[in-house]
């Protein structure tokens, strides 16, 4: 069975922490990977939430409408101090990245080029692939034990990665399967 | 004046019925978006939302900010903060009813099942955004390379990731890769 999560209900994060934790987010993922900078600092340095938690949280925000790491950001926000909660964490996210955008988009109008960041972007990009692949490793290790799992992992990746099946259509074939398996039997304790 | 309010309508109207939308993330609504700003609104030009693309796919933060620039094209800075709220408000708030539900659910057998039977989905989701993001960024063996030996070290070490993001800039930057 899962533990009982050791996340910090008891001290819930403020909204001034919950906004600066996000704005973190968001400036480190430069080139990308915003996924993995969320488990990074949310599971493994701030421990707001477990594994078991985060994944699930991440699978839900991509199955709703809307961008996936804003979801994310207001499932947080939600979970510690309901809506004032998500209006500072997606705030955080979201404001100096608007900014920084803006910047971005103003020199582009005016110049009519894209800034010549190209070249540190490709490697930057590079490490964020990196860093999700990372990601992908990590929490597999802890929730690809025994065959059924593993099979569940593997149909999912190749549909939706390599055949590039739709979010919907891999999950319409395969969560019925990974809900089956995951049901609590009365049983297994 | 009329056409500036006619404007900021069409903003509104667009990008939060685009938040409804978006569902499996920001990206799926980028065709979409793009036939509306190029095509109806005429805000701007082909290549201008394909260079805007860009820069929001690298640019800090979620990649849907590529609605800010739209709506700074169409009607200036009060057009971008419109299009950036109208694109997050609805599924926001969407997503704040379902979390309350499932903060409720925590004894559930559903919750207990979907936690524990999406993990080996989840996973495999992002290692195929990884692919599939290695792929759309046209990824050489260099840059595969570079990918597994930065993969490599994230997994293996606990070396601040922020460092690791930098040096690989850093040798993009010096044009290897």
């Amino acid at each position: 069975m899962i533990p009982s999560s050791p996340t910090s209900e008891t001290h819930p994060p403020s909204l001034v922490d919950l906004a600066l934790t996000f704005n973190h987010i968001a400036l480190a993922s430069f080139g990308g990977g915003l996924s993995a900078w969320s488990r990074e600092v949310i599971v493994v340095e701030k421990k707001w939430m477990t594994d078991e938690e985060f994944l699930s949280a991440l699978t839900m925000c991509r199955i709703l409408p809307g961008a996936n790491q804003v979801n994310m950001a207001v499932f947080v926000g939600t979970k510690f101090r309901g809506i004032p909660g998500a209006v500072a964490a997606a705030f955080g996210l979201t404001f100096i990245p608007v900014v920084i955008i803006l910047v971005l988009g103003y020199g582009y109008f005016r110049y009519n080029s894209v800034p010549a960041l190209q070249s540190v972007l490709k490697g930057a990009a590079a490490a964020a692939v990196a860093l999700t692949f990372s990601m992908a490793i990590k929490t597999g290790q802890k929730c690809l034990r025994g065959a059924v799992p593993l099979l569940l992992f593997v149909a999912t990746f190749i549909l939706n990665g390599v055949l590039r099946w739709p979010l919907f259509a891999v999950l319409a074939m395969v969560a019925p399967l990974a809900l089956l398996w995951a049901w609590p039997r009365k049983e297994a304790k | 004046m009329k056409d500036e309010a006619l404007n900021f309508y069409h903003i509104l109207i667009l990008f939060s019925s685009l938040s409804l939308l978006s569902i499996g993330g920001g990206n799926s609504v980028i065709p979409e978006m793009h036939h509306k700003a190029v095509a109806n609104y005429h805000w701007m030009t082909d290549k201008q939302f394909a260079d805007i693309f860009a820069i929001s796919q690298a640019a800090p933060g979620p990649s849907i900010l590529i609605v800010t620039l739209v709506g700074y094209k169409a009607a200036g800075i009060p057009g971008a903060i419109l299009a950036t709220v109208a694109m997050m408000l609805p599924a926001g708030i969407l997503v704040y009813l379902v979390t309350c539900f499932w903060q409720n659910a925590e004894k559930s057998p559903i919750r207990h099942a979907i936690e524990k039977g999406f993990a080996p989905l989840t996973v495999a989701l992002v290692l195929a955004s990884g692919y599939v993001m290695s792929k759309a960024a046209g990824h050489d063996w260099r840059a595969y390379l570079l990918t597994a030996a930065c993969t490599a070290i994230c997994t293996f070490t606990k070396i601040n990731p922020l460092l690791i993001v930098a040096a690989a800039g850093f040798i993009g930057w010096m044009g290897w890769v």
